[in-house]
């Protein structure tokens, strides 16, 4: 960013703002002429569309709080007014409302799409870290989000999620009343997930600018997973991908919007429409559709872990449920480290291809399991679907370092896309338009 | 592209599905009501008389905490016929300058009337089942609209091999087929105003389209203007795809 | 956008269809962008619940002549002043040519005795003083806004200081002889 290398602009008022301070020399170099490999498909849009989610959830969560009360007497009336008295309140409440599910779903793509074309391997380890990151802040944020409206959902919800917590052995139980800020989920709890809630999606934009300084540093991953090699790889980023991404985060907002105005509860819950109430518990307590498959893990623990045939026992069920749950997130930040195959894209790995698109069918399996009550045929079942995830990581991935086959690696991008589109219909670059 | 459908089906698909886990009650059965769909309006002369059957036999035990009676605009009543309807209601106001509470008569801007005091006489004067407030009942429950058009025609005869306290009642639709509401209707309770038949069916098609006004009183403008939005997010984006294909075409 | 529109195949039909499609894009967005930031900027307009509540009603009977009480009206302060007939006859033979914001006594009272206005100052928003007796009554026997120095008379105008108008008087209806309904 040495002010030498600068160009100046033509427009005096931008010039004149550039030579003082190079705001709009960097908006050039990291989005107009950005060199960006130009066979990317539309699982890459996904970064983009997270971003406008993440954007619209704080204008939309700045103006609830305008008229939001954060106090357990008036929390759920507050919401119901900005619900009905307050002007286009409907409409910014079932935005954030219905935003968080999009907003989860995007980045949830995003995370295949890493996952599948090797996006977190070496030059991106940090960069894959720094988005589990923020895969945890999400959760973090979100669930205090949910606690907010103090309906049933809202009060049993936070009252089992900080009770994971006293699974930590001696210092538990004294953690859980630090969390809460008294003897139950109450005011004080109510009060500080606000507090928190409001905090970390401005953390979280902190750590998403750190993830795409990371990005800009070794540059986009692509289908391929081979490195670009020159410019006749790549395309400047505006404005061939300024405009696909417009293209793809409208037809991302058609869904979205679909929810929002004409099934806006369909991915809630009516119970959370009930005040509320610390002597009542629902019938089933359900947290948020995304974090079904973490629930299910932490359900699938129903046993003991100890040495067979004795009373010794090194962790119980509570405990081990609570960290497989988190382990299947500290796994994601081990996998650039597990994963040690010389191809990075799943097109060129036969065997990781089926694995990863296995782990796929494996997180919706822990999904329905996890919105099931924990009885019956779901609970085998979570429990192979759980050991499938973590055998993914610790079994698979390793087995694949030593005995995958790797295809044969086109030579470099450019060539790629021009073999494949004078083959027709199988144009690489773009698949969605051949079919 | 075609992941991304794979997925998506996927996740429709078991999303569904949590829901159906919701207890061991029968399915009320599905109604045509008239604010179903996308274009779904409600029915205003319905809701007047849905108004009258909560006004004259709902409201004797259930509150509606969040409906003022200025909200009976929507129904189609004028400012005056609002201000009749809450002088018809006495509210404990105050304290007066004396440091008194005195009884005056509501106005459009008061919530509607509580029919008790506080939680506790609602739960004693109904033996110790707090009727639930009204106010988001279709909202608070799974399918809310049949849900409640269900509960409200689903009352029965015990079968023998029920046992039934007293102050329980035996309906089709309820978990557990118990409740602690008597059957709040019958026949010709309400005089309708308009000549409309007064039987339960019919009361309780029309409280039940109330009752959804009172949970989802932005409905109808949500829908007109998600129709809009997406009409026009629909325009622009097919013109942001012709954008991208003009741009993407010397691309190779 | 435009660099690209500058940059091959500049001329002819193909050109100009290619920057009406770029300029009906531009024009969406704009459009989209705009109807999102509506609804977030409204809703810090009054709420439903807030525009409903904006009547205040007063029993005037415990005020004595040459008494004032102060009431809640919208969050706002409202002066109600039982005025004796000095103060009456003062404020009605004001000169017009003296006020800076010319209104007659008549125009401001619905019954001569009963004067009621908003208690705001007029210039930056303070709550003048002048309803107790202990108060400062300012040069001109009325209110005194102890701010920025503004003078009031007894029938609320603006006589002296930076307040441009006189005391704003709000909408109310004498329900019976002794109460009056605000707003």
């Amino acid at each position: 960013m040495g002010s030498g290398e600068r160009k100046p602009f033509e427009n005096p008022a931008i010039e004149w703002v550039d030579s003082r301070l190079p705001i709009f020399t960097l908006i050039n170099k990291e989005y107009g002429v950005f060199p960006t490999p130009k066979n990317f498909n539309y699982f890459w849009n996904f970064g983009a569309i997270a971003t406008v989610m993440l954007v619209l959830m704080i204008l939309t969560g700045i103006t609830l709080a305008m008229h939001y009360t954060p106090h357990a007497d008036y929390a759920f009336e507050s919401v119901e007014r900005i619900m009905r008295d307050v002007n286009f309140g409907w409409l910014i409440r079932y935005m954030h409302a219905n935003g968080a599910s999009f907003f989860f779903i995007a980045v949830y793509i995003h995370i295949f799409r890493g996952l599948y074309y090797g996006s977190y391997k070496q030059p991106r380890e940090l960069l894959w870290i720094l988005g589990v990151v923020i895969l945890l802040l999400m959760m973090a944020t979100a669930f205090m989000g949910y606690v907010l409206p103090w309906g049933q959902m809202s009060f049993w919800g936070a009252t089992v999620i900080t009770n994971l917590f006293s699974a930590i052995p001696l210092v538990g139980d004294d953690i859980v009343t630090l969390l809460w800020g008294g003897f139950s989920v109450d005011n004080p709890t109510l009060n500080r997930f606000f507090a928190l809630h409001y905090l970390l999606p401005f953390v979280l934009v902190g750590v998403v600018g750190l993830h795409v300084w990371a990005l800009h540093v070794t540059g986009s991953n692509n289908p391929l997973g081979i490195d670009t090699k020159g410019p006749q790889d790549t395309l400047p980023f505006h404005p061939y991908y300024t405009m696909k991404d417009t293209f793809g985060i409208l037809v991302f907002l058609i869904i979205y919007v679909a929810f929002t105005f004409f099934m806006p509860n369909s991915l809630g819950h009516p119970d959370n429409y009930i005040p509320a109430d610390p002597l009542v518990t629902p019938a089933h307590i359900v947290p948020e559709w995304y974090f079904l498959p973490f629930y299910a893990i932490l359900r699938a623990i129903t046993f003991d872990v100890g040495i067979p045939f004795t009373d010794i026992v090194f962790v119980e069920a509570k405990l081990g449920g609570v960290l497989a749950m988190f382990g299947a997130i500290a796994l994601l930040v081990a996998l650039p480290f597990l994963d040690k195959h010389p191809a990075r894209s799943a097109r060129f790995r036969p065997w990781f291809k089926i694995a990863v698109l296995v782990l796929v069918l494996d997180f919706f399996i822990l999904m329905v399991c996890g919105g099931k009550p924990a009885e019956g045929l779901w609970v085998p079942l979570a429990q192979v679907a759980t050991l499938y995830y973590y055998a993914f990581f610790l079994v698979l991935i390793p087995l694949f370092n030593k005995f995958e086959p790797r295809l044969d690696l086109p030579p470099s991008i450019h060539e790629a896309v021009l073999s494949c589109c004078s083959k027709k219909k199988q144009c690489c670059s773009h698949p969605t338009e051949a079919a | 592209m075609k992941y991304f459908l794979l997925l998506l089906s996927v996740f429709v698909i078991t999303h569904g599905a949590p829901a159906l886990a919701a207890g061991d009650a029968e399915p009320p059965p599905e109604m045509h009501w008239s604010f179903s769909g996308p274009f779904g309006t409600y029915d205003r002369a319905a809701l007047q008389r849905g108004f009258q059957v909560y006004k004259q036999v709902c409201a004797a035990c259930h509150s509606m905490d969040l409906k003022s009676y200025r909200n009976l605009a929507a129904l189609g009543y004028n400012e005056d016929e609002i201000k009749a309807i809450a002088a018809e209601y006495t509210v404990e106001d105050g304290p007066n300058d004396e440091g008194e509470m005195f009884e005056r008569p509501a106005r459009p801007s008061d919530r509607f009337k509580n029919p008790y005091p506080n939680d506790a006489a609602a739960k004693y004067a109904n033996n110790g089942a707090m009727p639930p407030d009204l106010s988001l009942i279709t909202k608070a429950r799974h399918n809310g609209a049949n849900y409640v058009h269900g509960i409200l025609t689903g009352y029965e005869e015990a079968p023998a091999d029920t046992e039934l306290m007293s102050g329980q009642y035996y309906n089709r639709y309820m978990a557990g087929h118990v409740i602690a509401m008597a059957p709040p209707l019958s026949d010709g309770v309400v005089g309708y105003e308009d000549g409309t038949d007064g039987t339960v069916e019919q009361y309780a098609k029309d409280v039940t389209q109330f009752l959804v006004w009172a949970a989802e009183p932005e409905m109808e403008e949500r829908k007109r203007t998600g129709i809009k939005v997406i009409l026009f997010l629909l325009v622009f984006t097919g013109i942001m795809y012709a954008v991208k294909r003009k741009i993407w075409a010397d691309a190779h | 956008m435009s660099d690209t529109t500058q940059q091959d195949n500049p001329h002819g039909e193909e050109g100009s269809r290619r920057d009406f499609l770029y300029l009906t894009a531009a024009a969406f967005g704009a459009v989209g962008a705009g109807s999102v930031a509506w609804p977030l900027i409204h809703q810090m307009n009054p709420a439903a619940d807030t525009l409903a509540l904006s009547t205040t009603e007063v029993d005037l009977t415990p005020i004595e002549k040459g008494q004032a009480i102060t009431v809640m009206w919208r969050g706002k302060p409202v002066f109600i002043r039982h005025r004796t007939e000095a103060e009456i006859e003062a404020a009605r033979n004001t000169d017009l040519a003296d006020l800076r914001d010319k209104q007659t006594d008549e125009d401001r009272v619905q019954k001569a005795e009963w004067l009621v206005m908003v208690g705001i100052c007029t210039h930056l928003g303070c709550v003048p003083l002048g309803q107790k007796p202990s108060d400062i009554k300012g040069e001109y026997n009325g209110w005194f806004c102890p701010c920025h120095g503004s003078h009031y008379d007894e029938s609320g105008r603006i006589r002296k200081g930076p307040a441009p108008t006189n005391l704003a008087v709000p909408d109310y209806t004498f329900l019976t002889d002794t109460t009056i309904r605000i707003g």
